[in-house]
């Protein structure tokens, strides 16, 4: 019963790139219905770990994985596993927003409709702007193209698209790092709300972010191999106040990184 | 100043060395006005030599005196004269015969005036003069008709007429036309675009989405990029061995009842032309795909999409402008082309418009090659103007698959 609470846990999970090896033996168990946050110095590994979550590596030429990522006790990289079902299941919004090159609409509705969705597509569409928080700058709009919002209403978009598939975790790659203080500041807002409802992984490279936001903070570092592990896995709060490894602490308090 | 500014030049010396780049610059930007001034007037001696040849002075006389034939001056001939003077000059086999190919009162006052100036005038060229002699030198050449050909009379004239789009071939040069060369032309390259650009796009989505990346599709690879650069009179080669002969019955038209024809056929040249330029088509489609941002993939996978969808909803549209232009590349290949036509064996002369895919056919640059070879001048003559139309037709049809390409970039 223990399980119950975990949304994903990996076990022993690996990338390697060809005979180079990324990330190496991750174990964590990631809590429903909190943010979690992965950090780490660049080039660590976290945005590799992060797209392992939903099988966006995939698509890397010469990547694949060892090890167990278990969403509801299955093994995503098992054998009968379906990637495009991981990834109906398991959404992700990445660092640059990047909307379809369409309407507001359209770039809700069609993740939906690909995706078979048989409800009324207006209330969807509507539901899931309210629940970006982007509903009210762009209800009198939503014909016109997604590419003429800001940084940050693109940045929700794509948050609400994700929203639209009714995913089970959303998967954040530094969502926030091409947006000014003020945007990020919403989309953080946002991530509370979010959480009542969905799963929160978020790579970031903002300490305060990580701090702010997140329930649980993974630490990532690169051992003398050039492969990137977790090296602490706690609550945020311990993380940054008694952080068990050095490394960490040194880390959390800006003396490397 | 610190001890690192003294690697730089400073004062007077910084300015010397300042001119001297300025030097160079100005040497290359020299340069390269001089290539782009080299480019602008080949392509102005272009057109002028193509323009200079299809106007000027013509001598003609006419074999048999208009006067024999009607009192009024011919060129103001009602189209019931006409028929009444050709009813009456024309033996009634000849005459029963044109009426034949087409009811000799259906036709307009302009078909049947070019019948009386052929058949019973008899119009005879004895000169011609090319547009540049024709401006400069107007009295000496009124001079030299005078003197050499008396009864002939002297007229400044554009060879390219509507009548020259709109009548087919023939021997004489005065009433031959470009009308079975221009569709045979618009033919092939319907022909070709219809092949190769479905098959030039499809092969550019599974190599670029697809297709692993190993040494097989490397291999494809490079030999797609090279068979863009073989020589078309191999594609000539290819196409009479595969199309003219080996398929003879499907390009015939023989497997689907058709009778009077053999391989030589608009359809077998059609395809030759599209496996032509198909290497070009996958090459623009696959640098159109590659174009498409990576984060678009992303986003459309990211939110469950297969493969399949995130081409056919993402990729395709975003690449749709890429691939356009080489269509509009494909276009003007096959409309210039000539060495494989020949191969593949365009008829030099046809006077029936292609109206199948299995019709014998002409084409613009096998007509204007025609032309070209012949001693007349009045042939050189007609040659220049159909080479004015292959160029209009190259300029219309690329305007057409620029607009189309301008349609489909709306961008959001």
């Amino acid at each position: 019963m223990e399980n119950i609470n975990y949304a994903i846990e990996t076990n022993d999970l690996s990338i390697h790139y060809g005979s180079f090896t990324a990330v190496k033996g991750v174990n964590m168990k990631v809590e429903r219905q909190k943010i979690t946050a992965i950090i780490g110095p660049s080039g660590c590994g976290k945005s590799t770990l992060l797209r392992a979550f939903n099988r966006m590596n995939d698509f890397v030429p010469g990547c694949h994985v060892t090890g167990k990522l278990l969403l509801d006790n299955q093994n995503l990289y098992g054998k009968d596993v379906d990637p495009v079902e991981v990834r109906r299941k398991i959404g992700m919004v990445f660092q640059k927003p990047n909307p379809f090159p369409k309407s507001i609409y359209e770039n809700i509705a069609w993740g939906a409709r690909i995706n078979g969705f048989k409800g009324k597509m207006d209330e969807l569409v509507e539901q899931s702007l309210r629940s970006a928080a982007l509903w009210d700058e762009v209800k009198d709009k939503l014909q016109q193209s997604a590419y003429a919002l800001s940084g940050g209403q693109q940045q929700r978009l794509c948050i609400a698209r994700t929203i639209a598939i009714q995913p089970e975790i959303i998967l954040m790659d530094e969502p926030a790092s091409a947006l000014d203080p003020i945007s990020t500041l919403r989309i953080e807002e946002l991530m509370q709300e979010l959480k009542k409802n969905y799963t929160i992984i978020i790579v970031t490279h903002n300490m305060q972010q990580a701090a702010r936001a997140s329930d649980y903070t993974a630490m990532m570092m690169i051992d003398d191999q050039r492969a990137g592990g977790v090296i602490e896995f706690d609550d945020t709060k311990t993380i940054f106040t008694r952080p068990g490894d050095k490394r960490t602490e040194d880390y959390v308090t800006g003396r490397f990184g | 100043m610190n001890e690192q500014n003294r690697n730089y030049p400073e004062g007077s010396a910084f300015y010397s060395e300042l001119r001297k780049r300025y030097l160079t610059a100005t040497i290359w930007q020299t340069l390269f006005l001089s290539a782009l001034v080299i480019a602008v007037v080949s392509l102005t001696a272009l057109i002028y030599n193509v323009l200079d040849g299809a106007f000027g002075y013509v001598a003609f006389e006419y074999k048999n005196d208009p006067a024999e034939f009607t009192p009024t001056p011919i060129h103001e001939l009602t189209k019931e004269e006409l028929l009444v003077i050709l009813k009456e000059g024309l033996s009634s086999g000849a005459y029963n015969k044109l009426d034949n190919e087409q009811k000799m009162e259906k036709r307009s006052q302009s078909e049947l005036y070019i019948l009386f100036l052929e058949r019973l005038l008899q119009i005879d060229t004895k000169a011609t003069w090319s547009m540049t002699d024709s401006l400069t030198r107007g009295d000496e050449i009124r001079a030299e008709v005078a003197e050499k050909y008396p009864d002939a009379e002297l007229e400044f004239r554009s060879w390219l007429t509507p009548q020259f789009l709109t009548t087919p071939m023939s021997s004489k040069a005065e009433f031959a036309g470009v009308r079975t060369a221009v569709l045979g032309s618009l033919w092939l390259v319907g022909i070709a675009i219809l092949f190769a650009l479905p098959v030039g796009v499809g092969a550019a989505v599974y190599l670029q989405e697809y297709a692993p990346k190993n040494w097989l599709t490397n291999i494809i690879q490079t030999n797609i990029n090279n068979l863009a650069g073989v020589p078309s009179i191999v594609y000539g080669m290819l196409g009479l061995a595969v199309f003219v002969r080996l398929l003879e019955t499907l390009t015939s038209g023989a497997a689907f009842g058709v009778t009077d024809s053999n391989g030589r056929t608009v359809l077998s040249a059609g395809l030759t032309m599209g496996i032509l330029v198909l290497p070009l088509m996958i090459i623009n489609a696959q640098e159109a795909i590659k174009a498409v941002p990576d984060s678009l993939r992303q986003a459309a996978f990211g939110v469950g999409a297969t493969r399949w969808q995130t081409v056919w909803y993402h990729v395709l549209p975003n690449a749709l402008p890429g691939i356009m232009t080489g269509s509009i590349l494909a276009i003007s290949r096959t409309l210039g082309e000539t060495a494989p036509l020949i191969v593949v064996g365009a008829s030099t002369f046809i006077s029936l418009d292609p109206d199948s895919p299995f019709s014998k056919f002409t084409a613009l640059p096998i007509q204007i090659y025609q032309w070209t070879t012949r001693p007349q001048a009045e042939f050189h003559a007609i040659a220049a103007s159909a080479i004015i139309v292959l160029l209009v037709l190259l300029l219309s049809l690329n305007a057409t698959a620029i607009l189309l390409r301008n349609r489909f970039q709306r961008r959001w």
